[in-house]
């Protein structure tokens, strides 16, 4: 049984974090040096936590799959990045942005670690700016806001549709930095594929080369994964193809807890599916919502039609109507069931009917008559005011529209883009406490790819926020009490049996892998486990489908150690082994969101049981019996893992129905 | 020095030095143009103005000397960058290949360069050493004396009465040959499109181009080259044509009239 | 119109030839190999149209065809194809995962080779190494700016034209498309990409004239050719990036280089206490 003890300080909620970083352990700037450490990923967590420490005096290695750390998933964050700076004067406090992500997660979060995320929100923003990231700015030069889905002030710092890819520049420009200086030894297309262990704490990590397949042992003083989120479990999904959550498995399989794995985000605004040879499905940002009108046919038989001959009153602008103070900025997991509850009465657009329309008429309008206003037109025509407005648009989602036509060929300045919900982004991953470590001692955990922050449902512009915060602000605090505790120099050689072990274990992995040269190629295999975690995991949940789910998978992990064929050998660049590791580690985990999906018998953000909800369809919380962290610890092969229990105590907020009504 | 080695050694350094030579070149080929036109005026005119030239001394050699710089900086960094990045194409080339939007002048500029070199050395030989053709070379064939002053936008370059050397029967008599007006006419042509490129691609590599007004430089340098291939054209072309006939009495009326060349006999 | 506009996209089934540059390693020769791929729906992307043939490929046992790719909706700069001749595929401002079949008719045979140059080597088939862009960002492709030292982001307003214009060179995804397709195998696109995004801000002025030195100094180094001003970068660039920012760039090294040479050096020798 795994001890977990989430290490938050005591006191009062907002001055938590300032007493902790000054009670917490120095490591002398002498020792900084001797210590070494490995960070896995250079994604915003990864780069920013590789750059800060080794600024700090660290020795770094900083490890990742992609060819350039510039590649990392967070590059393709459109929307945003929230921070209490309360620049627009609306209100907006560490406070109200604090409440608002805890409330966002239904309260299956810490406090503790929402608060101080929300307190380092501020400075995020002004690093980035030191580092170059070209913000939205007005015309007077000073940083320009919007709003996003579940707040009600505009607190979202934004680079065009790019704020994901700016921030990460910003962070990649940063490590940049330090890899000239030689503060940080970079190694690319090195895929993480075993944490050791050495007495009871992480002690470094084997690496396959993925040009070469040689294997690599790495032997560190402390690990940090911050390797992202695992919805590639999905096959289709808003994440790169690339994504993958063998780090974090692996880990897990090694003694860290998994916690909360069946809390995933569906983005209500993505591109629906088109056909069975998809690989992946796009997002089109959240911020569309601030200006876009969601909306379904009032009649089933108006589906197929042509959205614009639909006249307004047979329009159900469904989010409008059932949330009036939220609108469409209701939160996602709210807004992607309203959608979903569309669709199944039947009200559904597109070839599939599994859509809903985001309309940009209104806002065309809307945009077109100011712009007609600031130039001085008298009495402009109907034309100039729909071009005015498409400007308008253009300036601001204009990049969202061009993707749009290209994936689908169509306007949506024209006629209505059609959205469906898609998952997005994984709430659940290793179990860490408040100093970011997971129960292994030594290794930490940062980014998506631990559980902290979010609880059960992320809001808009927050994984970034979270990203950050855990790389250039918490963690170059926390992994000082750590490694204080370590004796410099103590780190084991890599010649230590658990090394040898761990890259045994690996060998044979991908000898096994190998040896069963089946019939099916790897994306067969994928695109089934995908439509088992959707139909019976996604976007809502039953006991039977679950327990069918789990029957499902553990069939098709047997299918796949039979059949699979993964041809080409393990000494050189292997893409399909690439994706049968991969693959190997989704079947075993998607099993896992499963039964946590099956126990956790309550509906909170993202994880929709039907059996409970509200009469109008919300999520029914049971915080007398599940205000906690599911944390489960791996038992060994075949066997059921255990679920360990963290309860949330609030001591500073009540938990109360969220209602975005 | 950095400085040196920057402009030297580095990529951006080497192409600036070609920018630079390249305005010094199309300065001096647009004046020497000029210049040249004063062929179609009155035979004092274009010898009273060699004759100047000649008698500038050291501010003529040194404007040679610059000159030559200039060229030899040019062809130095031309070559040398050329060299590099056939080298940084790398060993495999593509299958397939389609040109997006680099102008056909643009293609051919080591091409145009190159025959534009290899025609100022003929050319050099020509009519300023005389190696070539030496027969009608200017030191060949009589002097004339000015019969009138000659003034340059009321600048006096020459005296009535001088004794200078007959450039204007040199050159009709030059021209007189198709061979020789031909490979001309091919020579400025080449550096009418080595130069539309070349003026264009000089204000992106000093920086002092941009959207703002690219196009209009465009339309600007490509009037500039069309004007000066005209230019050049004019001269060999109105000659071999027989449009532009040497006035009577100088030598080379005298000397074309017994001794016509083929082409002027059979424009008659 | 409207209608037209919405009328949905032809889904008529087409078959294609594909010729493809195989080559197992690097520094091993490669050759182009012909792969049917028949019966596709238009609407699927380049790429999924290879996971087809790399299904169908795997299944047999045979090597499927290494691309490299990961997003796939045109933002992180992995992939890399030249396709048909063009580095991304036939259209304009679009990386090569947002390429479509639609693009393609019926019986046509695609040639699909990897990005080109000596400073991108092939790793394997279609997949070359991009490494080269990553040395020239760590030779000075960033703001120096420790976590904890920044001042309140509106303590420097930026106006928003510079803003706008940064933004505009900060897009750059680091393809390499730029590189592929200019007949000098020049890396100035990228590089000047790079140097104005930074030049062009307040807080990048510190380090302006060192950054675009020691940047440019590591792409010549890094054996990349020289820019002949042909603009097949810019008109390959999945982003469109602009080569004013290479005339840009172009001004600030030459103008670093003069100030560099005639600055006054610092005489205090003294170190800190
Ligand atoms: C389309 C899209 C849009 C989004 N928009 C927003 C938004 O607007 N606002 C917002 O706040 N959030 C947004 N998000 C979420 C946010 O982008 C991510 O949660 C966040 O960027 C994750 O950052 P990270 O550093 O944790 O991981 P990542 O950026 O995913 O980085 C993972 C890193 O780990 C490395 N890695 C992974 N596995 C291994 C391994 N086994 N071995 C070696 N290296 C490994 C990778 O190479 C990579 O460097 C969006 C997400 C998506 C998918
Ligand atoms: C029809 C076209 C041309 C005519 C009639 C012409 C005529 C002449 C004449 C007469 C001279 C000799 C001057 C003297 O020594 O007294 C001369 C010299 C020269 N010409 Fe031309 N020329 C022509 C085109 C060009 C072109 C296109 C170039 C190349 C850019 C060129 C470059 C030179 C050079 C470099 C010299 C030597 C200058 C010197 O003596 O320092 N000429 N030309
Ligand atoms: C003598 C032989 C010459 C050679 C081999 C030569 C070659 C070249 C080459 C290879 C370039 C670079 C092309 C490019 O950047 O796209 C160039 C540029 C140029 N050349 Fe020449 N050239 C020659 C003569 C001339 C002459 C005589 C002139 C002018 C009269 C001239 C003017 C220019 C200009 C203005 C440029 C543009 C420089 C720039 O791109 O910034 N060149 N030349
Ligand atoms: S400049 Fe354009 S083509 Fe070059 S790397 Fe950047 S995005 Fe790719
Ligand atoms: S195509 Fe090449 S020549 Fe220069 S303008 Fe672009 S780098
Ligand atoms: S796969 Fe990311 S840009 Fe194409």
């Amino acid at each position: 049984m795994a001890s977990l003890d989430s290490k938050i300080p005591s006191g009062p909620l907002a001055d938590k974090w300032r007493k902790h970083k000054t009670e917490i352990k120095l490591v002398n700037p002498a020792n900084k040096r001797k210590y070494h450490v490995v960070v896995v990923g250079a994604g915003l967590a990864g780069a920013s936590s590789a750059a800060s420490l080794a600024d700090l005096g660290y020795q770094v290695t900083c490890i990742v799959f992609h060819d350039s750390p510039r590649r990392a998933h967070s590059i393709a964050a459109q929307g945003g990045i929230n921070a209490a700076k309360n620049y627009q004067n609306d209100g907006d406090s560490v406070h109200r942005l604090f409440y608002d992500t805890l409330k966002g997660g239904d309260y299956r979060a810490r406090e503790a670690n929402v608060h101080r995320l929300a307190e380092v929100s501020v400075n995020i923003i002004d690093q980035c700016a030191a580092l170059g990231v070209p913000f939205a700015r007005e015309y007077g030069g000073l940083l320009a806001n919007r709003s996003f889905g579940g707040a009600q002030v505009s607190r979202t710092f934004y680079a065009r549709g790019q704020t994901g890819q700016q921030l990460l520049l910003g962070a990649y420009s940063s490590l940049s930095r330090c890899v000239g200086q030689g503060t940080v030894k970079l190694v690319t297309e090195h895929e993480m594929s075993d944490l050791v262990v050495v007495e009871g704490q992480a002690k470094g990590i084997i690496t396959r080369d993925l040009k070469t397949g040689k294997l690599h042992r790495w032997s560190a003083d402390a690990v940090i994964l911050a390797t992202g989120g695992y919805g590639n479990v999905f096959n289709l999904s808003t994440y790169a193809r690339g994504s993958n959550a063998t780090a974090a498995w692996r880990a897990y399989k090694r003694g860290a807890c998994f916690a909360n794995p069946c809390f995933t985000q569906i983005h209500p605004t993505c591109i629906p599916v088109s056909g069975d040879y998809q690989s992946k499905l796009t997002l089109m940002s959240e911020s569309l919502r601030n200006d876009g009108r969601i909306w379904v046919p009032k009649k089933k038989e108006d589906c197929k039609k042509d959205p614009n001959s639909i006249p307004e009153a047979d329009r159900d602008y469904f989010l409008e109507r059932i949330y009036p103070s939220f609108g469409n900025l209701a939160p996602r997991d709210v807004s992607s069931r309203a959608a979903k509850r569309m669709c199944d009465e039947g009200r559904g657009v597109g070839e599939t009917g599994l859509g809903v329309y985001l309309d940009y008429s209104d806002a065309i309008q809307r945009y077109g008559k100011q712009a007609a206003a600031r130039a001085n037109l008298q009495n402009p025509s109907a034309e100039k005011i729909r071009e005015l407005g498409e400007a308008a648009v253009a300036e601001r989602y204009g990049n969202l529209f061009d993707i749009y036509k290209e994936i689908t060929d169509e306007s949506a300045y024209k006629t209505p883009m059609r959205i469906y919900p898609a998952v997005h982004y994984t709430m659940g991953g290793l179990w860490v406490d408040y100093n970011l470590m997971s129960n292994i001692p030594g290794l930490f955990v940062l980014g998506e790819a631990n559980f902290s922050d979010h609880g059960a449902n992320r809001l808009g512009a927050s994984a970034l926020m979270q990203g950050l915060a855990d790389g250039f602000f918490v963690i170059p605090y926390t992994i000082g009490d750590y490694l204080a505790t370590q004796k410099p120099g103590s780190r084991p050689s890599a010649d230590r049996p658990e090394f040898a072990a761990a890259e045994k274990n690996v060998a044979d992995m991908i000898a096994k892998l190998l040896a069963i040269k089946g019939k099916e190629p790897v994306n067969y295999y994928h695109k089934k486990l995908g439509k088992i975690m959707w139909d019976y995991c996604g976007m809502s949940r039953t006991e039977e489908g679950l327990i069918k789910a789990i029957g499902l998978i553990q069939n098709l992990r047997a299918e796949f150690w039979a059949g699979v064929n993964v041809p080409g050998s393990a000494e050189t660049l292997n893409q399909a082994l690439e994706r049968a590791l991969r693959l190997a580690d989704f079947i075993e985990l998607g099993e896992l969101m499963c039964r946590d999906a099956l126990e956790r018998r309550e509906s909170c953000g993202g994880h929709f049981r039907e059996e409970f909800q509200w009469p109008d369809g919300e999520c029914k919380r049971d915080d007398e019996n599940f205000a906690h962290v599911a944390a489960w610890e791996y038992q060994g092969e075949d066997k059921v893992p255990l679920r360990n229990i963290e309860p949330l105590n609030y001591e500073f907020t009540k938990m109360s129905v969220r209602s975005y009504k | 020095m950095s400085l040196l080695a920057n402009l030297f050694s580095s990529s951006i350094g080497r192409k600036f030095l070609m920018a630079i030579t390249g305005l010094i070149l199309t300065g001096f080929a647009f004046g020497h143009l000029l210049g040249n036109l004063q062929i179609f005026g009155h035979p004092d005119q274009i010898n009273g103005y060699a004759h100047f030239l000649q008698g500038l001394g050291p501010a003529l050699w040194l404007v040679r000397l610059v000159l030559l710089a200039a060229v030899v900086i040019h062809v130095w960094a031309a070559v040398a960058l050329t060299l590099e990045s056939k080298s940084a194409r790398g060993p495999e080339k593509y299958g397939v290949h389609k040109w997006l939007t680099a102008t056909l002048a643009s293609r051919t500029m080591r091409i145009t360069g190159l025959v534009v070199l290899a025609f100022v050395v003929y050319h050099i030989l020509h009519f300023t050493v005389g190696l070539a053709g030496t027969d009608y070379y200017k030191g060949n064939i009589p002097a004339v004396t000015l019969s009138q002053d000659v003034r340059e936008f009321g600048f006096p370059l020459a005296a009535r009465g001088t004794e200078a050397e007959d450039v204007y029967s040199m050159i009709f008599i030059g021209f007189s040959s198709p061979v020789v007006s031909l490979f001309y006419i091919l020579a400025t042509a080449l550096l009418a499109i080595h130069l539309w490129h070349g003026a264009d691609s000089m204000f992106q590599t000093i920086g002092l181009r941009s959207n703002k007004w690219s196009a209009s430089l465009r339309k600007v340098v490509g009037l500039l080259a069309l004007a000066y291939f005209a230019g050049n054209l004019a001269i060999p072309g109105a000659i071999l044509t027989g449009l532009a006939k040497p006035a009577p009495g100088t030598y080379a009326a005298q000397h074309l009239a017994t001794t016509p060349a083929p082409a002027t006999q059979a424009a008659r | 119109m409207v209608a037209s506009a919405h009328a949905s996209p032809s889904t008529a089934p087409i078959s294609i030839t594909l010729r493809v540059w195989r080559q197992a390693g690097p520094n091993q020769p490669g050759k182009f190999v012909e792969y049917p791929a028949k019966d596709l729906n238009p609407n699927m992307s380049f790429l999924e149209m290879l996971d087809v043939v790399n299904d169908e490929l795997e299944r047999k046992g045979e090597d499927p065809i290494a691309f490299a790719h990961d997003c796939r909706e045109g933002i992180c700069g992995t992939c890399s194809l030249v396709i048909n001749g063009k580095p991304h595929g036939p259209h304009r401002g679009v990386a090569s995962c947002q390429t479509y079949m639609r693009s393609f008719a019926d019986g046509d045979v695609i040639v699909v080779e990897p990005f080109r140059a000596k400073p991108f080597p092939v790793i394997k088939d279609l997949i070359s190494d991009r490494g080269a862009f990553d040395q020239i960002q760590q030779a000075g492709g960033f703001i120096t700016a420790r976590a904890g030292s920044a001042p309140d982001a509106n303590a420097i307003p930026v106006p928003k034209d510079n803003a706008d214009l940064a933004m505009d060179a900060a897009q750059c995804i680091g393809c390499g498309a730029c590189v592929a397709a200019c007949k000098n195998a020049s890396a100035m696109l990228f590089v000047a990409a790079k140097v104005s995004h930074l030049g062009l801000l307040p807080q990048g002025q510190a380090e302006r004239d060192q950054r675009v030195l020691a940047m440019v100094s590591k792409m010549d180094e890094l054996g990349f050719g020289n820019c002949t001003n042909q603009y097949e970068c810019s008109a390959a660039c999945p982003k469109l990036i602009s080569h004013d920012f290479i005339a840009r760039m172009n001004r600030d090294y030459i103008g670093a280089t003069f100030r560099q040479a005639f600055r006054p050096k610092s005489l205090s020798t003294a170190g800190g206490a």
